[in-house]
């Protein structure tokens, strides 16, 4: 029988897993990583700023992603910089600006490594019960808007043309983007939720044939990477976290082999 | 799923202030909101009808005051040079783009195919040819199979939307634009990417959707020997409306030939020529080609 801890910590690791999904490839498909690492980084941030007014540290990142990721967009139409310089100076402007509020709050009592490389095995049950709320709303939206999303990542005019809610579909993928971060920054830190959604969706794209195949190859993906990485973690302690993403790179690297050996052969 | 609800004669321009699309100064006191209320009698058989659109972009005018209406089975050919703003006209009249000035306004329900000029192929997107079709909305699996045949792309369907060839990928988009069972075809330069017989295919089957439907159909060519015999009128573009009319009335007309020169020459040779190599080339071809294939016209 496992122990609690560990049967929370199981449960939060594979739950990423799958939340993250189908999200994931829709980062892919739309070549948003970036994007996505700078919204997360804006969790840290977000940590500091619910220390400082006194507010829950959840909501508080919910609240800061959602910022960050409606600057990115309003700067983003201005086009004064190109957008991937844009992106670099939020993304690390929110990581630094993040780090100092924080240890400035909090002195030196803030687990900093916790923040920003996940702490898995101190999953409270609360955690568990944001992450099922938080991953229940991730996946109504964009099943909700998934025939817009995949219209748009196809051909966003062809999408706009057709009378396809185009503008809502943006707006909601920020928002997602910025509740997943929420809830899956205690499991695998800001550093690394971007892991967490590109390379399941990565190791999963040679296989398959439709959008949809795609999503779920890549559930499949992140929960037994997710379980196999704990494992790891447990069996030679390491953080757990880390171990989970090092096993997401080795399936991710293993199937682009495959897709470079299929295209030779 | 229903299509695109679009409000009754919904006004996709500014739709106030300067929406009459002309320079006024303070006098101006006429009744900006008129066709918004209530499609007028004129307007009752047009699809979509513009007034006045001016686009302007990092201080350049793009579009100048133009009036365009596309009615139920008329095929409208925009040319023009490059630059001459043929695809920002086609933007705003889809919507995609606000105009400075003018207004735009549809039919009420209208719903419109649209085969846009540029469609990059991308494989970081798993999609079959099926799957893409059915991205247009709730669409029958019979009839999908029914509109691939007809734009002679039957054989791809299964395959992948990133393995396909330019001048199939054109089909499988024109399939996506008319599985929506559109009353307006917006196609912007259909013929790029398409090989020669390909291209006669493509403009009989606008043609016959024409004539079997009703369609209204918006095409967009920068050139000039694609411009066909079927279009009802040619609209001559270069930021305004140069002139209009039946294709030979264009292919004369002054200001056409100003923008055009030698070109023009060559375009009104291939009138006299157009049916016939159209007619020797549709029966030549091979299976591919949709079984009642032909031009309709000739």
């Amino acid at each position: 029988m496992l122990e609690p801890f560990l049967l929370r910590a199981l449960v939060a690791a594979v739950g990423v897993g799958i939340i993250a999904a189908p999200l994931g490839c829709l980062v892919v498909w739309r070549r948003m990583s970036y994007f996505g690492g700078t919204i997360a980084h804006g969790g840290l941030l977000g940590v500091a700023a619910g220390l400082a007014l006194g507010i829950d540290l959840t909501l508080g990142v919910v609240l800061v992603s959602l910022l960050i990721g409606a600057l990115l967009v309003g700067l983003g139409r201005q086009h004064l910089v190109p957008s991937d310089s844009l992106l670099g100076i939020l993304s690390h402007a929110a990581l630094a600006g993040g780090v100092v509020a924080a240890s400035l709050l909090s002195g030196q009592r803030l687990d900093l490594m916790g923040y920003l490389f996940g702490d898995v095995l101190a999953v409270s049950g609360i955690d568990l019960v944001w992450l099922a709320a938080g991953g229940a709303v991730v996946l109504l939206v964009i099943g909700g808007l998934w025939r817009t999303l995949v219209a748009v990542a196809v051909h966003e005019d062809l999408a706009a043309a057709e009378g396809l809610p185009v503008a809502w579909a943006e707006a909601a993928l920020i928002v997602v983007l910025a509740l997943t971060v929420a809830v899956a920054m205690k499991i695998v830190g800001v550093l690394l939720i971007v892991s967490f959604l590109i390379m399941p969706a990565a190791a999963a794209r040679p296989f398959v044939s439709t959008p949809e195949q795609m999503v779920a190859l890549a559930a499949v993906v992140g929960a037994v990477s997710s379980a196999a990485g704990l494992g790891l973690s447990m069996s030679v302690d390491v953080p757990g976290g880390p171990a989970i993403v090092l096993v997401l790179s080795a399936v991710s690297l293993a199937a682009i082999g495959w897709t470079a050996v299929k295209r030779s052969g | 799923m229903s299509l695109p609800t679009v409000a009754p004669m919904a006004m996709a321009g500014a739709g106030h202030a300067h929406a009459c699309g002309h320079a006024h100064g303070d006098g101006c006191d006429h009744d900006h909101g008129g066709a918004q209320r209530s499609p007028p009698d004129a307007a009752r058989n047009v699809l979509i009808r513009a007034r006045g659109l001016t686009l302007r972009r990092g201080g350049r005018t793009i579009l100048d005051h133009i009036d365009i209406d596309i009615a139920p089975g008329e095929i409208v050919t925009l040319i023009g040079p490059n630059g001459a703003g043929k695809t920002s006209l086609v933007r705003v009249l889809l919507g995609l783009e606000r105009p400075d000035a003018g207004r735009v306004e549809r039919a009420p329900g209208l719903v419109i195919g649209y085969v846009p000029q540029r469609f990059d192929r991308d494989s970081a997107i798993p999609m079959t040819v099926s799957r893409f079709l059915t991205l247009a909305g709730k669409v029958d699996p019979l009839r999908a199979q029914e509109v691939l045949r007809e734009v002679g792309a039957e054989r791809v369907a299964e395959r992948q939307l990133s393995h396909l060839s330019g001048g199939e990928l054109q089909r499988v988009v024109l399939a996506r634009a008319l599985v929506r069972e559109p009353r307006l075809l917006v196609l912007d330069e259909p013929a790029r990417g398409v090989d020669h017989l390909g291209e006669a295919d493509l403009y009989a089957l606008i043609g016959r959707l024409r004539e079997e439907r009703g369609l209204g159909v918006l095409l967009v060519s920068h050139d000039l020997h694609v411009v066909m015999a079927q279009s009802d009128r040619v609209l001559c573009v270069n930021r305004h409306v140069c002139c209009q009319g039946v294709p030979e009335t264009v292919a004369q007309h002054p200001e056409y030939v100003r923008l055009f020169g030698d070109a023009a020459r060559a375009f009104a040779i291939y009138q006299h020529h157009h049916n016939h190599e159209h007619g020797l080339g549709g029966e030549a071809l091979p299976s591919e080609r949709p079984p009642e294939g032909g031009h309709p016209r000739a």
